[in-house]
C-alpha cells in the first residue's frame, strides 16, 4: 500500500510503485480535472503542484511522491493565488476548449506565487511547458499581467 | 459587390440541400423552426415549445445545444440567441447538450446534425431567435389567459410575464403548464436589432468555469459504474493484419483484464489506463505489412506530381487563359506545396460505451452525434433508436471529430465485453492514426498587363477529394468543390481566369477536414502569388491589392483597416518584414498583417499581428476576437512547423516532439480590429483566423529576407537558407 497526500486528504492505494500519478488521479480517485494530453511530459495538460512546484503528473511514479503534498486544479481555488487565477482566467476570458486549461492554471498559479510581478520573458519561462492547441496564449499573458497588477 | 457563396465542406452539403428541401418563401413561419414537434404536455408540466427550450413548473430553463462546444464559445453564442427573444438571462438557464436526433436536431441548411464549417452561428441566427421567440408568444398568452387580460398588455423579461397597467408578475414556471397549452404562433415578430439586451454584448462564457476548476466533463473523463478502461491499438499501415501477440505477458501485468482484437486492432482492457497502457505494450503486437508498406512520402509525392499533368475538372473558366497568359509580358510560374496535417487537438480520441443486448449507451465528444449513433448500429446490429449518444466538450475539435470512425471501431470492440469501458487512443496513436489533411500540390500561373494589373490567372489544384468520402452527394459534377474554395472566387478583378481541380487519393491514407478547409488551402497560394506579382510589378503589396478590388468593397475596408492597425508601411528594424493577406471565407472578409523578425541565423520570430474582420451581424464579439487569435495560432503553427510525413507505410511522427505545437514563447501579440457591415449577411468565425496565416507568414518573411517561400512547413526551409 502506498500513501499520499492529495488537496489535504490522505488516501491509501493498492497500485504499482510505477503508476504515474496521473492516472491515480484520474482512474483511481476520479480526480479527472488533471488532463492526459501526451504521456511524455512535452504538453503540460497534466500539471500538479507537489509542496506548491509544478510537475508533470504523467512522469511521475507515485511511489516517488512520499509525504510530500499534491495539489491538483480541483483546490488550488483554495489558495489565494490559484483562485486569483482562476478569477483573471475568467475575466479575460482565457479558456477555450479548456482542455489544456488546467495545467495552465496550475502554471500560472505557481508563477504569480513566486513572482508576484512576472516579465514577459518570465511568464514565457513558467509558461511554454503548456501547450494549447486553441492559441490562446495572447489572453493566459494577458491575465497573468493583470492578475500581477491587481495582486 | 458578388453574392455571398455558399462554400467548404460542410458548404458543399448546404447548397445540396438547400435545393432539395423546400421551406417556401416565407421569413417567420414556425414552420421554419427545426425540429418544431408543436406544443406538447407531459405529465409533469414540462413546457417544451420546441427541441431547443424546456421549462418546468419550479422555473428551471433548459437550452439545448444542437451543436458541438469544442472552445468556440458556441454554446454561449446561441444560448444568446435563443435567451434573446426568450426573454430570459444568461443566468438562468442551463445548457443541455442535444441527443442524436435528425428529426428534431437536423441543421436545415447543412442538411444533419453536425457542427462544423463555421456554420453554427448562421445557421442558428434566425431559427434559434424564433425557437425563443416562439415560447415567449405562448408564455404571454398563458398569462394574458389567466389574467384575462389582452396579450398586448403583457411583455415578458428576466423569465417572467408581466401585466404592464397592473404590475403583476408571473413567472415562466409558474406559466409552463399552461404555456404547453397554448397555439403555436404561426407568425413570429422578431425584435428589432436597436433593442438586443444580449447580441452583440460580451458576457461571461457559459462553458468556461467548469473548465477553470476541473469539473467539466470531456469525453476522456468520463466514468461510469463498474467502467474498465482500454487502450487501442490499430495496425501502423492501413490494411495491415494483427498477427500476434504476447498474451501472456500482457496478462502478467497488474490490473490487466481484457485482450480484445479485430483484424487489424488490438485493445488491452484494464482496471485503470496505466494497467491498459503497459498491457499494450506487453502484448507487443505483430502487424502484417499489408498493401501499403511501399508507401512514402516520395511517393505520396511523385503520385501528386504525376496527376498534376492532367487536365482537371473545370472549377470557372472565364477567356482563353493560355492566350491571355502567353500575351502577357511579365508573368510568374509557380508550384505551391501543402502538407498532410494531423488535428493534433489535445484531447485524443476516445469512447466510452455499454453495450447491452438490448441497447447502448455512448459518452463520446463528436461533431456528427447522428453518423456515431449508425457507427455504433453498423457495429453491434442494435437499432439505431436503441443508442444513445451522450455529447460532451470537446477538448478541441478541428474537424478530427467530424468523423465518427473511431467510435465504430470502439463499438466493434466494445461489444464483445459486457461491461461499460472507456477506449482511449494515445497521442501517438491519435497521431498517427488521425484521417490526414490532403496534401495539396498546386500548379499556377499568372501574368500582368502594361498597368501592372493581373492579365491572365491559371490554377490547378491537385489532392484528395475529402467529400468524396464523407458526403459524396455534395459532390458537384464530380468536382469537391472544397479544393477549389478560395481559389474560384478571390476578392479580386481577375478578367481572365480558369480553375481547375485534380483529384488524387493518397494511397494507404485517410484523408479529413482541417481547421479552415478550402481556404486554408488556397488563400495560402492566391495571397502568395498576389504578392509574388505585386513584387514583379514593382508595387507595394497593399497597393497592388487595393487597385483590384473595385467589386469588394467590404475586402477594400477591411485591407484598408488591418494595414493603418498596423502601421503598414512605416519603417521598421533591420530583418523586419511585414505581410499581408485577404481573403473572403465562411462569409466573412478579414485581413491580416504579420510583422516578422528573420534574425541572422534565420530564425524567425512572430512579432504582431493585426486582422480586420466584417464577418456582418456580431453575435459575441469576444468570441469573434477570441477564434481570430486561436485560428491564426493554429495556420501558423501549421506554416511554421507541421508536417505529417510517411515511411514505409508508417506515419513517421508520433507525439509534439515531432508534431511541433507552437508555445507561448513563440506566439506573436495579435490584435483584432472588427468593423462589421450590420446590413450584411451573418459570416462565420470559427476558421476565418486560420485561413490568413500562411500567406500573411510568407509574405513577411518574403518582406525580411527575399527568400519566396512556396511549400509548408518553412522553417525546416529557413534553415538552409542563407540569410
Amino acid at each position: 500500500m502506498i500513501t499520499i497526500r492529495i488537496n489535504n486528504e490522505s488516501h491509501q492505494l493498492d497500485v504499482t510503485d510505477d503508476m504515474p500519478l496521473l492516472w491515480v488521479l484520474r482512474d483511481i480517485l476520479g480526480l479527472t480535472g488533471t488532463k492526459y494530453g501526451c504521456g511524455v511530459a512535452q504538453c503540460g495538460a497534466c500539471t500538479i503542484h507537489i509542496d506548491g512546484i509544478p510537475t508533470r503528473a504523467c512522469q511521475l511514479p507515485v511511489s516517488l511522491i512520499g509525504d510530500r503534498h499534491i495539489t491538483t486544479i480541483e483546490a488550488i481555488g483554495n489558495t489565494r493565488e490559484g483562485a486569483r487565477i482562476q478569477a483573471v482566467w475568467l475575466q479575460n476570458q482565457v479558456i477555450q476548449c479548456g482542455y489544456c486549461q488546467s495545467g495552465q492554471i496550475m502554471a500560472a498559479t505557481a508563477l504569480l506565487r513566486d513572482n508576484p510581478n512576472p516579465t514577459d520573458d518570465d511568464i514565457d519561462d513558467a509558461m511554454s511547458g503548456n501547450i494549447c492547441r486553441c492559441g490562446t496564449y495572447v489572453r493566459i499573458r494577458e491575465a497573468i499581467h493583470q492578475a500581477a497588477n491587481n495582486a | 459587390m458578388r453574392k455571398p457563396r455558399d462554400i467548404g465542406a460542410i458548404l458543399n452539403r448546404r447548397a445540396f440541400f438547400r435545393g432539395t428541401l423546400a421551406f417556401g418563401g416565407g421569413m417567420l413561419l414556425s414552420g421554419m423552426i427545426p425540429g418544431l414537434p408543436g406544443a406538447q404536455a407531459d405529465t409533469k408540466g414540462v413546457f417544451i415549445p420546441n427541441a431547443f427550450i424546456r421549462i418546468d413548473r419550479s422555473g428551471g430553463i433548459t437550452l439545448i445545444m444542437r451543436h458541438a462546444e469544442m472552445g468556440q464559445g458556441i454554446y454561449t453564442g446561441i444560448a444568446m440567441l435563443i435567451a434573446e427573444e426568450l426573454e430570459v438571462d444568461l443566468e438562468q438557464v442551463t445548457l443541455e447538450a442535444a441527443p442524436a436526433d435528425p428529426s428534431r436536431y437536423t441543421d436545415s441548411a447543412a442538411g444533419e446534425e453536425v457542427t462544423g464549417g463555421s456554420a453554427s452561428t448562421r445557421d442558428s441566427w434566425l431559427p434559434l431567435r424564433q425557437a425563443g421567440a416562439a415560447a415567449r408568444i405562448m408564455l404571454v398568452a398563458a398569462a394574458a389567459s389567466r389574467w384575462n387580460v389582452p396579450p398586448e398588455s403583457c411583455a415578458a423579461q428576466h423569465g417572467q410575464i408581466i401585466h404592464v397597467p397592473t404590475g403583476r408578475t408571473l413567472s415562466y414556471g409558474d406559466l409552463a403548464e399552461e404555456a404547453a397549452l397554448q397555439k403555436v404562433p404561426e407568425k413570429i415578430i422578431l425584435k428589432d436589432p436597436s433593442t438586443f439586451r444580449l447580441i452583440g454584448t460580451s458576457p461571461q462564457r457559459l462553458d468556461t468555469k467548469p473548465k477553470s476548476n476541473g469539473t467539466a466533463i470531456f469525453g476522456m473523463d468520463v466514468r461510469v459504474p463498474g467502467m474498465k478502461i482500454g487502450r487501442i491499438m490499430a495496425s501502423p499501415i492501413q490494411r495491415g493484419r494483427l498477427i500476434s501477440y504476447d498474451s501472456v505477458a500482457a496478462r502478467a501485468i497488474p490490473g490487466v483484464v481484457d485482450i480484445i482484437t479485430l483484424q487489424d486492432v488490438i485493445a488491452v482492457i484494464g482496471d485503470h489506463s496505466w494497467a491498459a497502457i503497459k498491457g499494450l505494450e506487453a502484448a507487443n503486437p505483430q502487424w502484417d505489412s499489408g498493401p501499403h508498406a511501399a508507401v512514402s512520402t516520395k511517393t505520396l509525392m511523385d503520385d501528386l506530381r504525376r496527376a498534376s499533368d492532367r487536365t482537371g475538372l473545370v472549377a470557372k473558366n472565364t477567356g482563353d487563359v493560355d492566350a491571355a497568359l502567353a500575351a502577357c509580358s511579365h508573368r510568374i510560374d509557380a508550384v505551391y506545396e501543402l502538407p498532410f496535417l494531423a488535428h493534433a487537438a489535445l484531447e485524443p480520441i476516445n469512447t466510452t460505451l455499454h453495450i447491452r443486448p438490448n441497447g447502448a449507451d455512448v459518452w463520446v465528444g463528436t461533431q456528427v452525434p447522428v453518423r456515431a449513433r449508425q457507427e455504433v448500429a453498423n457495429a453491434t446490429g442494435l437499432p439505431p433508436e436503441k443508442i444513445a449518444i451522450h455529447n460532451h466538450v470537446i477538448g478541441g475539435g478541428f474537424g478530427r471529430r467530424l468523423d465518427s470512425g473511431s467510435i465504430g471501431q470502439a463499438a466493434r470492440l466494445a461489444k464483445q465485453m459486457p461491461y461499460p469501458v472507456k477506449l482511449f487512443w494515445t497521442r501517438e496513436e491519435d497521431i498517427q492514426q488521425d484521417q490526414f489533411r490532403p496534401f495539396y500540390y498546386d500548379r499556377i500561373s499568372a501574368g500582368l498587363n502594361k498597368q501592372g494589373r493581373i492579365a491572365a490567372w491559371k490554377h490547378r489544384t491537385t489532392g484528395s477529394y475529402v467529400t468524396a468520402r464523407w458526403a459524396p452527394e455534395g459532390l458537384q459534377n464530380g468536382l469537391d468543390t472544397d479544393t477549389v474554395d478560395g481559389a474560384v472566387e478571390t476578392p479580386y478583378d481577375i478578367p481572365v481566369q480558369r480553375n481547375e481541380s485534380v483529384q488524387c487519393e493518397p494511397e494507404g491514407l485517410t484523408t479529413l477536414w482541417w481547421r479552415g478547409v478550402g481556404p486554408t488551402h488556397n488563400v495560402f497560394v492566391v495571397e502568395s502569388m498576389m504578392d509574388e506579382l505585386a513584387h514583379l510589378a514593382e508595387n507595394d503589396p497593399l497597393d497592388f491589392r487595393r487597385s483590384m478590388l473595385g467589386h469588394s468593397p467590404r475586402g477594400l475596408k477591411v485591407l484598408n483597416e488591418a494595414a493603418r492597425k498596423s502601421g503598414w508601411g512605416t519603417p521598421l528594424p533591420s530583418g523586419h518584414g511585414r505581410g499581408i493577406a485577404l481573403h473572403y471565407s465562411f462569409q466573412t472578409w478579414a485581413a491580416t498583417v504579420l510583422e516578422v523578425q528573420v534574425t541572422d541565423d534565420n530564425a524567425i520570430r512572430l512579432v504582431r499581428a493585426d486582422t480586420a474582420v466584417d464577418c456582418g451581424p456580431v453575435v459575441f464579439p469576444d468570441a469573434v476576437r477570441a477564434q481570430i487569435q486561436g485560428g491564426l495560432i493554429f495556420g501558423l503553427t501549421m506554416a511554421l512547423y507541421n508536417e505529417i510525413t510517411v515511411t514505409n507505410g508508417r506515419v513517421d511522427q508520433s507525439n509534439f516532439h515531432d508534431y511541433r505545437m507552437m508555445r507561448i514563447n513563440e506566439a506573436p501579440d495579435i490584435r483584432v480590429h472588427l468593423v462589421p457591415d450590420l446590413s450584411a449577411d451573418i459570416g462565420g468565425i470559427g476558421e476565418v483566423g486560420t485561413v490568413a496565416a500562411a500567406p500573411a507568414l510568407a509574405n513577411a518573411i518574403f518582406a525580411a529576407t527575399g527568400h519566396r517561400l512556396r511549400k509548408i512547413p518553412f522553417l525546416s526551409q529557413m534553415a538552409g537558407k542563407s540569410a
